[in-house]
């Protein structure tokens, strides 16, 4: 007997009797269909996640970054002194240093009136620590008294900008201040913020009054062309406070992801759903499979009496399960695309359906149902050849 | 001539202790090859007790049982297995899988030695099939079949492999008076042209007649008549 067969007859065995019993089939389905689509959910809102809460520091234009140590991530920084970025100057290999304040405020939305909070950036407009095209080519308006630009991607709450600038509707508050808008920008919304806006250094004193220019919530510095990135970090890491990081980009990625996949509940809960969804098809799945077995006791003892061994009926139960997995996990990616982008329209961020998500949901649902043929091929024992006659 | 199924001094109880409960005492009886044996006895007396014995589906302790050469009683289970895939059985119920076919449960027996190709299992199942009268029900599922015609199947199955050895335990009890003694009738006649040994357990006494031998069993003794 070849290899080929010894899979090849329990899985025609195993496939015949699913699709003998349709209705049951179709339950199963649905079973293995829902848990897929859990899992897909789960691991794409938690991908969006991470994707969004590193979509500022991704488009932030430095070789290295000094953070407070105490400060948990970009979007809840605790302060430090401008001094403390200052005396990285001193290393010949930086060329450049520049502040970043931040600050959550109230925004009014023009049309409703009603306020909604979204994130202040504040920067010298001269400095192009962003990698943001459109903050670019608008910063000459930052330095003007009492002007911003507003992320595009904000949510719809903020109210329509696009048509509220062509209409000349431009003037509104933030933090109670009164500012006005002068062009759009594309950054991106994160968990923590539902909107941004960026603006001057000085602006950014008017909007916040009780902030200090002495105290920055991240410092940004620019190293000469050809000057190693590693060794000014090792530097500065002796040469600067304890009490600050020194981050390169990737670092800073890291910092940032690391903070909601860990330090917040968040990455936990997603974790937990993920898990409830496998065992909730694991549950489904065992349950087809082990009633499956019980009715089929005498079929399969009729089998064990003709000859058959136990380990054909084995391979028979984990076709079944294998067979299970496939037909649930094709409808539930297809489902899943379509939630994708329905989630896509409506929570304005980005959940692409990847090759290695695809991968992954499918390693997980295989491996649910697998333990649930596990599970399953105990209740086997219970075929004895010898009720036959 | 040596005898393909041997049994000497056979004995066996089901349960324990003081609930032990003989029902096969001292069973001695030699059957030769291509002969028709026939067992018939009181309900509980133990035939198919003895059947699932002979069969490799019970495990025996005391005494010898020899079927195909092979030493049954405090054997493994590998012995089993190959004692079972030489002998063709006939349940009394017919134990077909619902979700196969006529032919493909018939095919079913072929594909476990699988020396043939999958045209020739079918061709072969085809054949079996037509020579107990069901050549236009190939395709139809056991509950679109009538009782007879599913008891043939069973017939069916269990000769496709040219089994040495066919065990039948009252195969024409679910059938009536016409259709009982012809898949009786069938059985016997593929079964002289390969010369194969039959053991049929039976109370149905208008099938007597097909039989080379006819054995009583009572109370777990044998009885010739
Ligand atoms: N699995 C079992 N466990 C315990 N006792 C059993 C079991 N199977 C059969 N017996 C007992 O063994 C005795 C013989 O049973 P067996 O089925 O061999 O009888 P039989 O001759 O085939 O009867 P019938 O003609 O009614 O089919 C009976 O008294 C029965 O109660
Ligand atoms: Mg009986």
């Amino acid at each position: 007997m070849t290899l080929i067969d010894w899979f090849y007859f329990p899985a025609r065995l195993a496939w015949r009797q699913l699709v003998f019993d349709r209705t049951k089939l179709v339950a199963a389905i649905f079973g293995v269909l829902f848990a897929c689509v859990l899992v897909f959910m789960q691991l794409g809102f938690r991908d969006a996640l991470y994707a969004s809460a590193i979509s500022t520091a991704l488009k932030l234009n430095g070789d290295l970054f000094l953070m407070h140590k105490q400060s948990e991530a970009l979007w809840r920084p605790v302060k430090f002194k401008r001094t403390e970025l200052m005396r990285a100057l001193g290393n010949p290999a930086v060329a450049g240093v520049y502040p970043l304040y931040l600050g959550l405020a109230p925004f009014k939305n023009i049309e409703t009136q009603t306020k909604r909070t979204l994130m202040v950036y504040g920067f010298d407009p001269d400095s192009q620590i962003f990698s943001v095209e459109t903050i670019r080519d608008q910063q000459a308006g930052l330095k003007l008294k009492d002007t911003v630009l507003f992320d595009e991607y904000s949510r719809p709450e903020f109210g329509p900008l696009r048509q509220l600038l062509q209409a000349g509707r431009n003037i509104t508050e933030i933090n109670d201040y009164k500012i006005a808008i002068i062009g759009l920008i594309k950054l991106g919304v994160s968990f923590a913020a539902d909107g941004n806006v960026v603006t001057s250094e000085l602006n950014f004193m008017r909007i916040f009054p009780k902030r200090d220019r002495g105290d920055i919530d991240l410092g940004i510095i620019k190293l000469y062309p050809g000057a190693s990135i590693k060794q000014t970090q090792a530097e500065l890491r002796l040469r600067l406070n304890e009490f600050v990081h020194v981050f390169t980009y990737e670092e800073l990625l890291q910092y940032e992801k690391n903070y909601w996949a860990n330090m917040a509940p968040i990455g936990f809960i997603f974790g937990f759903g993920t898990i409830m969804g496998w065992v909730v098809g694991l549950v489904i799945v065992y349950q087809i499979l082990f009633t499956d077995i019980a009715n089929l006791r005498n079929e399969f003892a009729t089998l064990k009496a003709i000859g058959y061994e136990q380990g054909y009926f084995i391979r028979v139960v984990f076709a079944s399960a294998f067979f299970l997995a496939v037909l649930g996990f094709v409808p539930g990616c297809a489902l899943s695309i379509g939630l994708y982008h329905l989630a896509e329209s409506q929570i304005f961020m980005p959940m692409p359906m990847t090759l290695h998500k695809v991968v992954t949901v499918f390693a997980f649902i295989l491996s649910m149902c697998a333990m649930a043929g596990f599970l399953a091929i105990r209740k086997l024992k219970a075929a004895d050849p010898a009720d036959m006659f | 001539m040596t005898a393909i199924i041997d049994v000497d001094r056979l004995s066996f109880s089901f349960g324990s202790g003081v609930l032990v409960q003989p029902v096969l005492k001292d069973v001695t009886i030699a059957i030769r090859q291509g002969e028709i044996v026939l067992i018939t006895g009181p309900s509980g007396s133990g035939k198919t007790t003895f059947l699932t014995i002979i069969g490799g589906l019970r495990q025996a302790f005391h005494g010898s049982v020899k079927v195909l050469d092979q030493q049954l009683v405090n054997s493994d289970e590998q012995v089993k297995i190959k004692v079972r895939q030489q002998i063709g059985y006939i349940f009394q119920q017919h134990n077909l899988l619902k979700s196969l076919t006529a032919l493909q449960n018939v095919s079913m027996t072929l594909e476990m030695g699988n020396t043939l190709t999958e045209q020739q299992r079918l061709e072969r199942s085809a054949q079996m099939l037509t020579a107990v009268g069901l050549g236009d029900r190939l395709h139809y599922k056991p509950d679109q079949l009538s009782a007879g015609q599913r008891q043939r199947v069973s017939i069916a199955r269990a000769l496709v492999g040219q089994p040495k050895i066919v065990l039948a335990d009252e195969p024409t009890a679910s059938l009536d008076k016409q259709s009982g003694y012809e898949a009786v009738s069938i059985l016997k006649q593929l079964a002289k042209e390969s010369q194969t040994t039959i053991l049929l357990v039976t109370h149905d006494y208008r099938i007597l007649d097909v039989a080379d031998r006819v054995v009583e069993l009572e109370d777990g003794v044998i009885k010739a008549v």
